[in-house]
C-alpha cells in the first residue's frame, strides 16, 4: 500500500461530565491514501463524526484526546493552535450536514468565500473575485457572478451545500471530510450533490472521507469503508467485500435490516436491543448484548482486530467464514 | 369498502411572495387537486421531497385542517368539520403518528399515563381498565410493564416511537396515519419498528397512511404507492410494480436517485431545485425540471389517468415511444 496521507493510531475521546468521564470513540486506527474515498458507517453516536472533530482539535476542552493523527508525519493531537490552523482548510477539509447553519447568516456568500480563501490562499482584490467565482463555477453554480451577492437564507439548501463544498475547497485541501453532507437533502438533490464530490475527486484528485449513516450512500461513493460501532472499529474492508461479504455480526445484521428497492419484499431482519448509551459500552465487546453468536468471552474481553481477507478486518472474537451470516445460524434469535 | 375517500382534496394558504409583509399576497398551493382511497387492512404509501404538500394531505385526510375544496369521506359519510361533535366521536377511529416522538411526548408524565390518556378522553374512565388495556397496547408493541412509569427522556428513541404507537393504537383506531414514523431512527431500529408495523396491521387490521420521503421503506410496508410533487399526485400504482417500472419522469428521477448497495444503475439526473410552491411553474409543474418536455408540457396540466395495466399517471408522453427507450 502506498504511503497513507493521513493516519489514525489509537485515536480514544473521553468527555468529562461532572466529574464522570463517558468514552466516545475507543482506539481507532484508521489510513487514507492520497486521492482514496473511505466511507465511515456507524449509528448515532458510532463515534464517527467525534474521530475527525477530535483529529482537527475542534472538540470543546473538557474531551480528553489521546492515541495519534498524522498527516504527512506531522502530528496533529496535541499540536499547537498554529500548526491546527495550517492543516484546517488547507490539508484537510470539512463539510457538515446543515449547510444554512454553517455559513454565516448575516454576510453575502460572496464574502464568505473571499473570507476562506484570504485566510487559506492569501488572495485579495480582483484575484479573490474570480478565484471566487471559479469555485462556484467548479461546484455547479449557475449565474456565478449574481449569487455572489445573496445571503444564505436566500439559496436552496441544495445551493447552500454547494456552497459550503465551494468554501472548503477554497483551501485546496488534500483530504474532504463529508460528515453526513446529504442526509438534511431531498433525493434528487442528494444524487446532485453526491455526483459532483465525484466530479471534484475526479479533477482534483482529493482523498474523501463519507460519514454517513445511508449504507446505500457509502456504497455508491467510496472504495473502502469502515464501520464504527458504539465508538469502536468494529469491521473495515473494501466496498464490494464489505457489502457482499461482510464477516463482523454487527455489519452482517445492519445491511439485512436494510428494505431494498429491486427484488421480492421479504421481512426485515431487525437488529434486536439499542445501541449501548455513550459511556456505557460493555467490557468486552460492545456488540456482545445484541449478537445472535455472543459467548462468555465477548462479554468480558475485547475481540481483537483481525484480517480476515485482503485489506479486510474485523473486530470479533469469532471468526465467522465467509459467506456464513451470524443471524442465519442456529443460535440466532430474533 | 372504502375506509377512507379524499375527493379532488385542496389546501391554499394565503402568503407573502418576497420578503417581509409588505410582499404581494400570493397563494401557495400546498395540496391541489388530490384524491385517494384506502381500504380496511391497507397500507397507501405517500412519498415526495420537501414541500410537495404530503404532510399536508395526511392532516386533511384526518380533519385536523379545512380543505380549501373538495371532501374527504370515511366509512361512507363526510368528515364532520374539525371541533364539532360528532368529529370528536370519529377520532378514536384514526390517529397520528409524528416523525418525532420526543416532541409528540410530554417530558413531564410517565410514558404510561400518556399511553393511557387517549382512553379517559374517549373512552372507559375506569382507571383500572385503562391500565389492564395500556398493559396489552404496551405487549402489542414490546414495550415491558416496567417502562410504564419511566419519562421520556428514560427510553431510547426506538422505545419513545413504541410509546407513541402503543398510544395511538388505545383506542383500537382503524386507520393510523404515520408521518415520516421511523425517520429519526437509526437504520438497526428503523427495522423493529418495521416490522412492529407490519405485525399490528396484521394483527389488528389497522390501515396505514404512511408518509415518508424514504422510498426503500414505503416500498417495504405499502401495498400501493401515490407520488406527489408539488401538491399533486403525479404517479400511484402498486407497490413493487412502482417501484420496478416508474413511468412518470419524476418517479424515475425519483427511484434513479436512491443510492443502492448493489451495482450501481443508470442515474436519471435531474437539473435544479424543486421550484417555489407559491410559483409553480405553468401546465405540468414538472416541465422545468424534466428532461422530456415539450411545448404542451408547458402549456397544459396533465391530469390523473388510468392507464390500461391500472397505473396512474399524470404525464402528457407517457405512452410515447421515445420515452420509453430514454428509459
Amino acid at each position: 500500500m502506498i504511503a497513507p496521507l493521513v493516519e489514525v493510531t489509537g485515536l480514544t475521546v473521553d468527555f468529562e461530565r461532572d466529574g464522570r468521564s463517558s468514552r466516545a470513540v475507543d482506539g481507532v486506527d484508521l489510513a487514507i491514501a492520497p486521492g482514496e474515498a473511505l466511507g465511515l458507517v456507524g449509528e448515532s453516536g458510532s463515534g464517527k463524526s467525534v474521530t475527525w472533530l477530535a483529529a482537527l482539535g475542534l472538540l470543546p476542552a473538557r474531551a480528553r484526546v489521546r492515541g495519534s493523527v498524522r498527516i504527512d508525519k506531522q502530528q496533529l493531537i496535541g499540536a499547537a493552535p498554529k500548526v491546527l490552523e495550517g492543516v484546517r482548510g488547507k490539508r484537510i477539509a470539512m463539510i457538515f450536514q446543515d449547510p444554512s447553519s454553517c455559513l454565516n447568516p448575516v454576510h453575502r456568500i460572496g464574502w464568505q468565500l473571499v473570507e476562506a480563501l484570504k485566510l487559506h490562499r492569501g488572495l485579495d482584490g480582483a484575484a479573490a473575485e474570480s478565484a471566487t467565482l471559479r469555485l462556484l463555477d467548479q461546484v455547479g453554480i449557475a449565474d456565478a457572478k449574481r449569487r455572489l451577492g445573496d445571503y444564505p437564507h436566500q439559496l436552496s439548501g441544495g445551493l447552500n451545500q454547494r456552497v459550503m463544498i465551494a468554501m472548503a475547497l477554497a483551501g485546496e485541501p488534500d483530504l474532504l471530510i463529508a460528515d453526513e453532507p446529504t442526509t438534511a437533502l431531498d433525493a434528487t438533490i442528494q444524487a446532485q450533490i453526491l455526483a459532483l464530490l465525484a466530479s471534484i475527486r475526479r479533477d482534483t484528485g482529493m482523498a474523501l472521507v463519507l460519514i454517513s449513516h445511508d449504507l446505500g450512500v457509502v456504497a455508491e461513493n467510496v472504495n473502502r469503508v469502515a464501520v464504527m460501532y458504539a465508538g469502536r472499529l468494529v469491521e473495515e474492508a473494501m466496498g464490494q467485500d464489505l457489502f457482499g461479504a461482510a464477516r463482523h455480526p454487527y455489519t452482517q445484521g445492519l445491511l439485512a435490516a436494510l428494505p431494498t428497492l429491486t427484488g421480492p419484499r421479504r421481512r426485515l431482519a431487525a437488529i434486536p436491543g439499542t445501541v449501548p448509551e455513550p459511556g456505557k459500552a460493555p467490557l468486552g465487546c460492545a456488540f456482545a448484548p445484541r449478537c445472535p453468536l455472543a459467548e462468555p468471552r465477548c462479554q468480558s474481553e475485547p475481540p481483537p482486530v483481525r484480517h480476515v481477507g485482503l485489506m479486510h478486518r474485523a473486530a470479533c472474537h469469532l471468526q465467522i467464514d465467509i459467506g456464513v451470516s451470524a443471524w442465519s445460524l442456529p443460535r440466532a434469535a430474533e | 369498502m372504502t375506509l377512507l375517500e379524499a375527493t379532488n382534496l385542496r389546501r391554499h394558504y394565503q402568503v407573502r411572495a418576497g420578503r417581509g409583509p409588505f410582499g404581494a399576497k400570493a397563494v401557495l398551493r400546498a395540496v391541489d387537486g388530490v384524491s385517494l382511497s384506502l381500504k380496511p387492512g391497507r397500507t397507501l404509501g405517500l412519498v415526495g421531497e420537501s414541500g410537495c404538500g404530503k404532510s399536508t394531505t395526511g392532516k386533511l385526510a384526518l380533519g385536523f385542517i379545512p380543505p380549501t375544496a373538495g371532501t374527504v369521506r370515511y366509512r361512507g359519510t363526510d368528515m364532520p368539520p374539525a371541533g364539532t361533535p360528532a368529529w370528536r366521536a370519529l377520532r378514536p377511529r384514526m390517529q397520528m403518528v409524528y416523525q418525532d416522538p420526543l416532541g409528540a411526548l410530554d417530558r413531564r408524565l410517565p410514558v404510561g399515563v400518556q399511553i393511557m390518556e387517549p382512553l379517559a378522553i374517549h373512552g372507559a374512565k375506569s382507571p383500572a381498565k385503562q391500565r389492564d388495556r395500556a398493559a396489552g397496547v404496551m405487549a402489542a408493541v414490546g414495550l415491558q410493564m416496567h417502562q410504564f412509569d419511566r419519562y421520556p427522556h428514560e427510553l431510547s428513541g426506538g422505545q419513545r416511537q413504541r410509546v407513541v404507537l402503543a398510544r395511538a393504537l388505545m383506542t383500537e383506531p382503524d386507520l393510523l396515519v404515520c408521518d415520516e414514523p421511523i425517520s429519526a431512527l437509526d437504520v438497526s431500529i428503523q427495522a423493529q419498528v418495521v416490522n412492529l408495523l407490519l405485525d399490528l396491521q396484521d394483527q389488528m387490521g389497522i390501515a396505514y397512511l404512511f408518509i415518508s420521503h424514504d422510498l426503500k421503506v414505503v416500498r417495504q410496508v405499502s401495498h400501493e404507492v401515490a407520488v406527489m410533487y408539488l401538491g399533486r399526485i403525479v404517479e400511484q400504482g402498486e407497490a413493487e410494480d412502482l417501484f420496478a417500472r416508474p413511468l412518470h419522469p419524476y418517479t424515475r428521477a425519483l427511484v434513479s436517485a436512491i443510492p443502492v448497495l448493489g451495482p450501481r444503475r443508470e442515474r436519471l439526473l435531474l437539473q435544479g431545485d424543486p421550484p417555489n410552491p407559491v410559483d409553480v411553474p405553468s401546465g405540468c409543474a414538472f416541465h422545468t425540471r424534466c428532461p422530456f418536455a415539450t411545448a404542451a408540457c408547458r402549456a397544459e396540466a396533465p391530469a390523473l389517468r388510468t392507464l390500461p395495466d391500472g397505473r396512474q399517471v399524470a404525464c402528457h408522453r407517457v405512452e410515447e415511444p421515445a420515452l420509453q427507450v430514454a428509459a
